[in-house]
């Protein structure tokens, strides 16, 4: 019982396409299901940011486009305000948990934990294939969302109450909210049941000789996020019980005495709703490396690999990955420091935050260090990786301001913080994800993908964001505030009218190059040509496994590693790498 | 310097980390099991969490005392020895379970049926005995929004907190049904171990453990 019950797994058995492609206990597919809904969010997240830049751009202009595409909510050509916030709080939503959660996480935790183990599967197989179809229903359900009288959620994605806890506040905050939160209730259990797969799989599974120390960095990664997720969203989901309550059944865990609202005394009493941003942040810092630290350890993998050079200081880089994932647990509060908390706990939670850069900081540097002076491949993927410490390195320095209370004070709701958050988060996730989908793309299909369309699609995303998100550093110092519907009204705001439809452009420009990758991605999973099972030259262990690997990823034997995954260019060696399960007569020299 | 690297490897195979194995030596629903226990603490912690600050915000809190002190069957007020006994009982099937678990190492296929029947009556009772409480606190005119001794917060944790606990006991006690048949069914004999039971019994003493903390935090202090 204790870990190979899978080595005894034939590996060969005749599936119908429904076991195949749709209830799939296999991890393979699993992963693929997770990518493809995944990249199905990332549009519609995409798209509902366009009619947010649209509004932005030309606030109180008619569009008749706008009401041809959404009707009601935008009568006359003009956005009204209750769906632009509505707007906010769904594209967050979906691209911070749907996108670059559940799809970054969801598909190469599973794609790449068991292969690069060297496993068969998953600990529990059902229970992970579970997992992908909760995911599914929490997907239909924000999905419906959209389509109730009153609009989706648009409290913003942190849902903050009493928005959020008072069923008439806002239009959204009716039947939207409660879709919002029953998605967020069956997203929460589909995350459970994956980290305890993913945890158990990466202790328990690992085959002769993958030791801890000679584990891919992806796969530390994607480990520490599940730990990070494991303790994490309970604590949200006991918040939102608390807040379930408080709007169907009329408690007050969240809302104040006191309240009025459209003239009405609000009956509840005696709630806090700093407690909800308190259950809220104690999810949503960790989330935040729930959502980097895959993308950064794919990264590294993909660096190192295209680097023809080992990791450079791999136990440094696995130390500071979890340094990362424990401080992470601490620092909630600095997403609170104008929510009237004590100064003394936000003082505490500065000397926190900032001490989360050095992790940060020295995981980074190691990466620098470890393209150095290599022999770069430029492949798609490893573009991506490059362009990510491009994002990521702004991003991350800008969070050191906004660590330090006395000048978040100012820069608060702010499009300083919109920028900060999209350099590190969003963006450098998602470059981070298609690292891995450009990298991994040939093991998962057999085929390769185009290397000039996936080299445009580089450079336009690459250019595009940096053009998005830079200039909204300056807009946050000038003070534009976030979630705002229109600049119009005040001078400082309004003189950025030039600036927003620079940005608007740079987006329809940035958003037009995925359509790029959508086209590559369908069109080599069909018609590119056939990939052999190694085309990087690298070393972990999947590339040793059939593109794409069979049912059971091995053959009757599994894989023994005899040596770490980064052994690029070993002075001496034959060629410049030596894959994990060479036996040791290899080096002899 | 090939002598030192199949040394490396030697060296490496033979430790618990160094793949094939599970390091701690347990299987995977063990280990899932804890760990899926530690996840649903800090559910419960975030509950209790909650709870604590929202009571430390309000100028008053209800005496416990005074509320908790019926008894079924008896006209006398008897502060808190009514829950006592509920925690009593709980513990009590705790202490059933690690029989059953003991009785399952030793292969005792009826000891473990006996113990865990004992165990689901035990836990069946906890939850009858919740029943009367809450039937007698919503007798008295408690209800999530108000009740009639202080902040409408105490009534509304109060449901809100055991409740979410009740329904832990109440899938334990299912889940030991289950088991109970299982083993009925001679499943664990067959298999050679009565791990699962052991499995189960994890789950049942972390819900047995929580309670002592909502004993502690809502009624005690
Ligand atoms: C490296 C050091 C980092 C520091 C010191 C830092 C600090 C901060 C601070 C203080 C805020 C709150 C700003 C405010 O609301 O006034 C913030 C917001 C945010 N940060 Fe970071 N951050 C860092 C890295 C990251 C990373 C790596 C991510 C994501 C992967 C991230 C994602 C976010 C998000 C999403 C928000 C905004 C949440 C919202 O209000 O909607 N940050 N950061
Ligand atoms: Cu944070």
């Amino acid at each position: 019982m204790t870990g190979h019950e899978h080595s005894q797994v034939e590996v060969h058995h005749k599936e119908g396409f429904i076991r195949k492609y749709i209830f799939s206990t296999d991890h393979k597919t699993i992963a693929k299901q997770y990518l493809i809904t995944g990249i199905i969010w990332g549009f519609i997240g995409m798209i509902l940011s366009w009619f947010m830049r649209l509004q932005l751009a030309y606030p109180n202009q008619p569009i008749p486009l706008l009401e041809k595409i959404l009707g009601g909510w935008a009568e006359g050509g003009i956005l009204k305000p209750e769906f632009y916030t509505a707007l906010i709080t769904m594209h967050g939503t979906i691209m911070v948990f749907f996108l670059l959660t559940a799809g970054l996480s969801g598909t190469f935790s599973n794609y790449l934990i068991p292969l690069q183990i060297g496993a068969r599967d998953m600990a529990f197989p059902v229970l992970n294939m579970l997992s992908y179809w909760v995911f599914f229903a929490a997907s239909v359900v924000m999905l419906i969302s959209f389509f109730v009288q009153t609009g989706p959620a648009g409290a913003g994605w942190t849902m903050y109450p009493p928005l959020s806890a008072l069923k008439n506040a806002v239009p959204g905050s009716g039947f939207g909210t409660t879709l919002w939160l029953i998605s967020m209730a069956l997203f929460i259990v589909s995350s459970l049941l994956g980290a305890l797969n993913y945890i158990t799989t990466t202790l328990n599974y690992r085959t002769k000789g993958m030791s801890m120390g000679r584990l891919p960095i992806t796969v530390w990664g994607m480990f520490v996020t599940a730990i990070l997720g494991l303790l994490s969203f309970p604590v949200l989901l006991a918040g939102a019980v608390m807040l379930i309550f408080d709007r169907e059944f009329g408690t007050s865990f969240f809302v104040p005495s006191g309240l009025v609202l459209g003239g009405q005394p609000v009956p509840h009493e005696g709630g806090n709703p700093i407690l909800w941003q308190h259950l809220f942040w104690f999810l949503g810092h960790p989330e935040v490396y729930i959502v980097l630290l895959p993308a950064v350890s794919i990264v590294g993998e993909v660096l190192a690999t295209n680097s023809r050079k080992p990791l450079f200081a791999y136990k440094i880089c696995v130390g500071a990955i979890i340094g990362i994932g424990a401080l992470s647990m601490i620092v909630w509060g600095h997403h609170m420091y104008v929510s009237g908390m004590n100064p003394i706990l936000g003082e505490i939670f500065v000397v926190t935050t900032l001490a989360i850069s050095f992790p940060t900081a020295i995981l980074i540097f190691n990466y620098l260090v470890t393209v150095w002076r290599g022999s770069l491949r430029f492949t798609p993927g490893m573009l991506f990786a490059l362009g990510f410490l491009g994002l990521f390195i702004p991003g991350a320095l800008t969070g050191a301001f906004l660590a330090t209370a006395p000048v978040d004070i100012q820069l608060h709701d702010t499009y300083f913080v919109v920028a900060h958050f999209h350099f590190t988060m969003a963006t450098a996730a998602a470059f981070g994800m298609f690292a891995g989908v450009y990298h991994w793309f040939p093991k998962m299909f057999g085929r390769m993908m185009n290397d000039k369309l996936g080299k445009i699609h580089f450079w336009g995303t690459f250019i595009g964001v940096y053009l998005i998100f830079f200039p909204m550093f300056f807009q946050g110092i000038a003070g534009v505030p976030r979630r705002y519907y229109s600049f119009t009204e005040y001078n400082f705001t309004s003189q950025f009218i030039g600036l927003n439809k620079f940005i608007t452009i740079a987006a329809f420009i940035a958003g037009a190059a995925q359509f790029i990758f959508l086209f590559n991605f369908f069109w080599s999973m069909f018609k590119g040509p056939k990939a052999d099972k190694n085309p990087w030259k690298a070393n972990t262990l999947e590339w040793q496994a059939d593109s794409p690997p069979p049912h059971g990823n091995w053959g009757p034997e599994l894989p023994v590693v005899y040596r770490g995954p980064y052994e690029y260019s070993v002075p001496g060696a034959e060629e410049d790498y030596i894959p994990q399960t060479a036996s040791i007569k290899v080096e002899a020299k | 310097m090939t002598q030192e690297v199949i040394f490396e490897q030697e060296k490496i195979l033979k430790s618990p980390w160094g793949g094939g194995k599970s390091p701690f030596g347990v299987s995977r629903e063990k280990f899932t099991m804890w760990i899926f226990i530690l996840s649903d603490a800090f559910t419960f912690g975030g509950l209790l969490a909650g709870y604590g600050a929202l009571r430390a915000s309000l100028p008053s809190w209800p005496s416990r005392l005074e509320i908790f002190s019926a008894f079924p069957f008896i006209n006398a007020k008897l502060p808190l020895l009514f829950v006592s006994i509920m925690t009593f009982i709980l513990i009590c099937s705790s202490l059933t379970m690690a029989l059953a678990v003991d009785a399952g190492k030793r292969m005792d296929k009826k000891g473990v049926i006996k113990y865990l029947l004992l165990t689901i009556g035990g836990g069946f009772l906890f939850l009858l005995c919740q029943a009367y409480e809450w039937g007698h606190l919503i007798h008295e005119g408690a209800r999530l929004t108000s009740n009639p001794w202080g902040v409408p917060l105490f009534s509304a944790s109060f449901f809100v907190i055991t409740g979410f606990h009740g329904s832990h006991v109440l899938s334990g006690v299912i889940v030991l049904i289950i088991m109970a048949i299982r083993v009925a069914k001679g499943i664990y004999d067959k298999r050679g171990s009565y791990e699962g039971v052991e499995v189960a019994g994890l789950y049942w003493h972390f819900v047995d453990l929580v309670w002592v903390f909502i004993f502690a935090f809502f009624y005690l202090l």
